[in-house]
């Protein structure tokens, strides 16, 4: 006999016993202690038929192979760059991975120098070393722009099913964003335009477990927009 | 024994309690525990790459742990700043009562630094420390097999109390002060320390009560750990 002691979506924290018996399965966030199903983390239950999983609500990133981040440089050597990417280890960028031609002995800052930001690819994760890559189609450095940091959980939430929410908040702020699975989002337009692309961010995260967020997004930059093309119409009035 | 508390508490009752979770935005993680007139605030920095190197360790995780009480925080004399023999082996009881429940094999070559400060301290500090420290360590999202809750318990003229405070420390009936740290879920202690002479009944006694009075700290642990994001749902 099984018994399922938490509900879907529940909050959980770390030795909070989940389920009792050998029916259920623990996966991501939980284990598995004699008869009983031990959540390991603080997070969210996540319900797939038997398996009980954790969606962690804090947390720093943990990095997986294939996927795209924002990191920073913060070391050089002869042949690599090292990336602050928000985890434990420092990325290691090799010079043979940058699609730029980089003659040797040339001195690397030239290409991409301390604390710029690029968008890198995770292509190798061993004990201790992540190797990242800049060769695929939108791996660049990054320009001006404004950094936003969220926890990388939440990230699959920010870019909706398919793109659907970044694409949103894309065109109702006519910025330019590109989000790290790392939980790092850059933001390049207007000033004003950057602002709210940011706090829409920052809304999706605090709400990610919530439903019915894609309307309460749309609802909320449909509101902030209109208040934002009232002025020029009210301007055109004084003109008349 | 016809024995009552200074404060009128009964002998297994602690002093009125309060938490919170994600005091120090800019943590990793961080929580308040305040019971009584103690307040500790725990912050977690990492994992982070450790350094020196030689201090790494490429199986797992290291754990560094750091008690302070602040220079106001006494009974009114100042509090010499910086590191001194007590708050030593407070820093490191601390790091062993947390451990058992920490699994750090996913970080090697990182360290997880916590930062135990005490605000205002009015006897059971190390205890209230440690509950602070295991739920910033939560919510800092590192991986835990359970919390970890403390609680000091005293022999007081011949009578076991839970969670003494610091007139009771220093009355001159007290002849034990046992700090207790205890994995909640299947009552495991994770610390036990004793100072002064008791019996051995006393000390059976004492961890009996102490394990009672933790449930009601972890309580208060796994609400104030889950109350940060319901709030945040509204």
């Amino acid at each position: 006999m099984s018994n399922l002691l938490i509900k879907d979506r529940d909050i959980v924290v770390p030795g909070e016993v989940l389920a009792e018996g050998m029916d259920y399965l623990p996966s991501g966030g939980a284990f598995r202690e004699g008869e009983k199903i031990i959540a390991s983390q603080l997070g969210l239950v996540y319900l797939a038929n038997r398996v009980i999983k954790l969606i962690p609500l804090t947390g720093k990133y943990t990095p997986k192979r294939g996927d795209t981040i924002i990191g920073r440089i913060v070391e050089m050597t002869f042949s690599n760059w090292f990336v602050d990417i928000g985890c434990s280890n420092d990325g290691v960028l090799s010079l043979r991975e940058v699609p730029e031609y980089v003659e040797k002995g040339a001195d690397l800052s030239t290409y991409y120098g301390f604390n710029e930001y690029i968008v890198a690819k995770i292509y190798k994760v061993t004990r201790g070393s992540i190797d990242l890559s800049m060769k695929g189609p939108g791996l660049r450095k990054l320009g001006t722009g404004k950094l936003v940091k969220v926890v990388s959980s939440k990230v699959p939430r920010i870019i909706g099913k398919e793109g659907s929410m970044i694409k949103m908040i894309k065109d109702a702020t006519d910025c330019r964003i590109t989000v790290g699975q790392n939980g790092i989002v850059w933001i390049q337009g207007e000033p004003e335009d950057e602002f709210l692309a940011a706090e829409t961010i920052k809304l999706v995260e605090r709400k990610a477990h919530t439903e019915g967020l894609t309307d309460e997004i749309s609802k909320f930059l449909e509101t902030k927009t209109k208040g934002r093309k009232k002025k020029p119409t009210t301007d055109d009035k004084g003109e008349e | 024994m016809a024995y009552k508390r200074l404060d009128g508490r009964k002998n297994d009752e602690l002093r009125p309690m309060e938490a919170k979770t994600g005091v120090v935005p800019s943590a990793d993680g961080s929580a308040m525990f305040k019971i009584g007139k103690t307040i500790a605030i725990a912050v977690v920095h990492g994992p982070r790459e450790l350094h020196p190197k030689f201090l790494q360790n490429p199986e797992k995780g290291v754990l560094r742990c750091n008690y302070n009480m602040m220079a106001f925080s006494g009974s009114g004399d100042r509090v010499r700043p910086g590191p001194n023999r007590r708050s030593k082996e407070i820093s490191y009881v601390t790091e062993k009562a947390l451990l058992p429940v920490l699994d750090l094999s996913k970080y090697p070559n990182a360290v997880i630094d916590v930062y135990v400060e005490l605000l205002q301290t009015d006897a059971g500090t190390r205890c209230a420390g440690i509950t602070a420290a295991a739920m910033a360590l939560a919510d800092a999202g590192i991986p835990m097999k359970d919390l970890v809750s403390a609680v000091a318990c005293g022999v007081i003229d011949g009578t076991v109390v839970a969670d003494v405070d610091k007139a009771e420390e220093d009355y001159e009936g007290g002849m034990g002060d046992i700090p207790l740290a205890f994995l909640p879920r299947n009552g495991e202690v994770s610390l036990l320390q004793l100072d002064g002479v008791i019996t051995k009944d006393d000390l059976n006694k004492a961890i009996e009560i102490g394990r009672k009075a933790s449930e009601k700290i972890y309580e208060l642990q796994k609400k104030a750990l889950k109350e940060r994001f319901e709030r945040e749902e509204k």
